[in-house]
């Protein structure tokens, strides 16, 4: 029991545990990323994050010129949860 | 079973479901089971404009595979007691 409780990584989900109360950055399908605070998860990459800054990025074509035109979307929610069948990648916080 | 659990501490209050197709639906969560199915009672569509047709809809099931993001009410999220059950699921496996 106290071995699974220390702070090394084993497996794959250990990194996320570790990541827990602390701020995460989360890919998700259809060009999303969620950056929060993680409360909770499970097995699936389902996620309760709190202080949740959402980026929805969106690449449209000028008719014109046919330049790509990148726009962003951004919103605060103050808990959500998310379900984890359109995670692509958690990261954990970047420690300076 | 995390998850379940903790929405069913949910039922009665208010959420908001984004839905995989971006619609929003605002309702009274009823009940939820083991696939994160949800029923939501008096509902509203977030977006009326953009999805007219939800107008008459007062009470709907939401199976859980299609949802993408729950808005949970502030007031019903304690942190602390996430922390514990997760770690505790990720002991148990």
């Amino acid at each position: 029991m106290a071995t699974e409780e220390d702070n090394t990584v084993r497996e794959p989900l250990d990194l996320i545990r570790l990541s827990l109360d602390e701020k995460v950055y989360v890919k998700l399908k259809g060009e999303r990323e969620l950056r929060g605070k993680l409360h909770a998860y499970d097995q699936h990459l389902n996620m309760i994050l709190g202080d949740v800054e959402e980026t929805v990025t969106m690449v449209e074509i000028d008719e014109e010129t046919f330049e790509e035109i990148i726009k962003t979307n951004k919103r605060m929610v103050p808990y959500l949860f998310v379900r984890g069948d359109g995670v692509i990648l958690v990261s954990p916080p970047l420690r300076s | 079973m995390l998850f379940y659990s903790y929405f069913k501490t949910l039922v009665g209050k208010e959420v908001t479901v984004e839905l995989k197709n971006d619609l929003a639906i605002t309702g009274t969560l009823h009940s939820v089971d083991q696939y994160l199915n949800i029923k939501l009672n008096n509902i509203r569509v977030v977006n009326e404009q953009k999805y007219p047709h939800m107008l008459s809809v007062r009470a709907c099931f939401v199976r859980g595979s299609v949802v993408r993001f729950i808005l949970l009410p502030p007031g019903s999220v304690d942190v602390e007691l996430l922390h514990d059950a997760t770690r505790r699921e990720a002991r148990g496996g």
